[in-house]
């Protein structure tokens, strides 16, 4: 128990007695920079599914209700598409056109698929994105498999950063002809030491990733994640009582999930002024900095 | 600037949180785990919370076991009456000594609902005699329901199996809880019986849940939980927070339905609300 269960606990009698008026904290997001990060959205069509927000000025306009600055968008697209230089270009033009300048397209890579290589350089210096988003369990590799560790390779001399995307959603009620087991992300920890120069990001991960894996490829320095799946009570205060503080970014699965989701995990934890500062958009900005090609990484 | 936080606040007056447990939650007491859910509830906004299952769970549970399991949440109950309210827990494989644990816990103690988790499938006829016993104390049945595509666990019930017996039943308020798990199954299972409630808590929240729900049930039919300590208040709010749904139908679903259900029972036991 900690400390503000302790107190609780003894106080029972005390509490009981009292006529509870409940009480909201003040919107964390009033504390902090107004440039809050969502490293982790969508745009376009869930294959099984429509989505109150799947069309982007709506989810835009949501994004802009909840002061987001900017949102690392990838394409549900990428998930089965084949034509996969279509859904970059797609998604490049989609955040051009709609994406009111907060948009930043994040590409898909497929490397199981003939020339992935070509629309990798693609993604860096055609579209000029900043990074790019892998969906393993949706492609049909692990992540032991050595295109992996090449795609790992070829992005990070290009300067992009990596999302690997660990699940989309829970695989309890995935349609019976689209069942997806979570990416396993064991080889993760071997394949990073034989690419220094990687920048990844897990997302959707800590449905399965978490304990003593998690806080070792957290220790790399190489790997940051983002708190769309995280759960329980309390979930951030702990996850950051656990892990270096630097690497855990916002990210909200919108528009798969709720964005207030991620929104209300920053009031349910009684957090520090700089753990909200980083959280919110500092640590993504690390991210960003600490790409060796960070001067390709302007706004769109 | 639209501030949604305002809008949360103010729909934030009246939280009652239908779907609590003692497990995964810090503290060596059952009044220590409360209590502890009660600080994260504050900060929340949520006012009351329906508590159910002891500090260490049994799928299929003895007699001796579920009276354990509700001599904690009774432990917890005194320690916090006017913040927490709680169901039995029961297993329908014992039907006398389920009569007696209800008589127990809620016609002679301070709980208000029962909970069935996934002992048996909910459709059994071994449910007949406590489900009539819950209805005769006005207190409404809670079932765990969940379709699984991986499968279900031996006892686990189906939104289907719910629907059945709430046919069986038509005078006694059930609640599907999870809405079924794979709620856009699940709520149509529920759908044709007006007595039957959707429990929006322990998924994923999924964009569009809540919306259908109301759609297709109404939102007098939908109730806000959150299946904590396992899930998050945050996770679980968002789910009618970011509804694309009317604020009367968001206040209805944090606190009006679930106040209406149990109103007969909170007034037979003189509890303020």
């Amino acid at each position: 128990m900690n400390r503000r269960g302790f107190i609780l606990a003894g106080c029972g009698t005390s509490l009981a007695a009292l006529t509870v008026q409940p009480v909201v904290a003040a919107n964390p997001l009033s504390t902090v920079a107004r440039r809050l990060i969502d490293s982790n959205v969508s745009l376009f069509r869930w294959p099984l599914r429509r989505m109150p927000l799947d069309e982007t000025p709506r989810l835009l306009s949501t994004l802009r209700d909840h002061q987001v600055a900017e949102a690392w968008a990838g394409s549900f697209e990428g998930l089965l598409h084949k034509a996969q230089g279509s859904v970059n270009s797609r998604l490049t033009d989609e955040c051009r056109r709609r994406g009111g300048g907060i948009l930043r397209p994040v590409g898909s890579i497929n490397p199981r698929l003939p020339d992935w290589e070509y629309e990798l350089r693609r993604c860096a210096l055609e579209h000029r994105m900043p990074g790019i988003r892998l969906h393993p369990n949706y492609h049909g590799y692990g992540l032991e498999d050595p295109a992996f560790e090449r795609l790992l390779r070829v992005a990070s001399d290009l300067g992009l950063w990596v999302q690997l995307a660990l699940a989309m959603e829970d695989e309890r009620m995935m349609h019976p002809l689209m069942r997806v087991l979570p990416v396993d992300p064991t080889p993760l920890s071997t394949v990073l030491k034989v690419v220094p120069k990687c920048r990844l990001l897990l997302v959707n991960a800590l449905r399965t990733l978490r304990a003593k894996p998690l806080l070792e490829l957290l220790s790399t320095g190489q790997v940051w994640v983002e708190i769309s799946m995280l759960e329980g009570i309390g979930g951030l205060g702990t996850l950051l009582s656990q892990v270096r503080n630097d690497r855990v970014l916002f990210g909200s699965h919108a528009p798969l999930f709720y964005f207030e989701s991620a929104l209300l995990k920053l009031q349910e934890s009684e957090l520090t002024q700089k753990q909200l500062d980083a959280i919110v958009s500092g640590n993504a900005s690390s991210l960003v900095k600490t790409s060796p090609l960070k001067h390709r990484h302007g706004h769109q | 600037m639209k501030t949604h936080w305002a809008e949360m606040k103010s729909a934030a007056t009246s939280i009652w949180d239908l779907h609590c447990h003692l497990s995964g939650v810090p503290g060596d007491t059952p009044e220590g785990r409360l209590g502890h859910l009660i600080a994260y509830a504050d900060r929340m906004g949520v006012e009351r919370l329906c508590v159910f299952m002891g500090m260490e769970w049994h799928y299929d549970p003895t007699p001796e076991a579920f009276r354990l399991e509700n001599d904690d949440v009774l432990r917890a109950l005194r320690h916090f009456p006017d913040r927490a309210l709680g169901f039995v827990y029961l297993n329908p494989k014992f039907p006398q000594q389920c009569l007696d644990e209800l008589n127990r816990c809620v016609r002679d103690g301070p709980m208000v609902g029962v909970k069935l988790w996934v002992a048996e499938h909910c459709d059994a006829a071994s449910l007949d005699p406590l489900v009539d016993r819950a209805r005769e104390l006005r207190v409404p049945v809670f079932q765990h329901t969940w379709l699984k595509i991986t499968g279900n666990l031996p006892g686990e019930s189906t939104p289907q199996e719910l629907a059945a017996l709430a046919a069986r039943h038509p005078q006694t308020t059930f609640i599907c809880s999870h809405s079924g798990g794979d709620w856009e199954v699940g709520l149509c299972a529920i759908r044709p019986h007006r007595n039957v409630f959707a429990d929006l808590g322990g998924g994923d929240p999924v964009a569009g849940m809540t919306e259908m729900a109301v759609r297709e049930l109404g939102a007098d039919r939908v109730l806000y939980g959150s299946d904590i300590g396992g899930r998050s208040f945050a996770s679980q709010l968002a789910k009618v927070y970011g509804a694309k749904i009317s604020e009367p139908s968001k206040r209805m679903i944090l606190g009006g339905n679930l106040r209406r259900i149990l109103e007969p029972v909170l007034r037979a036991k003189g509890v303020r609300f």
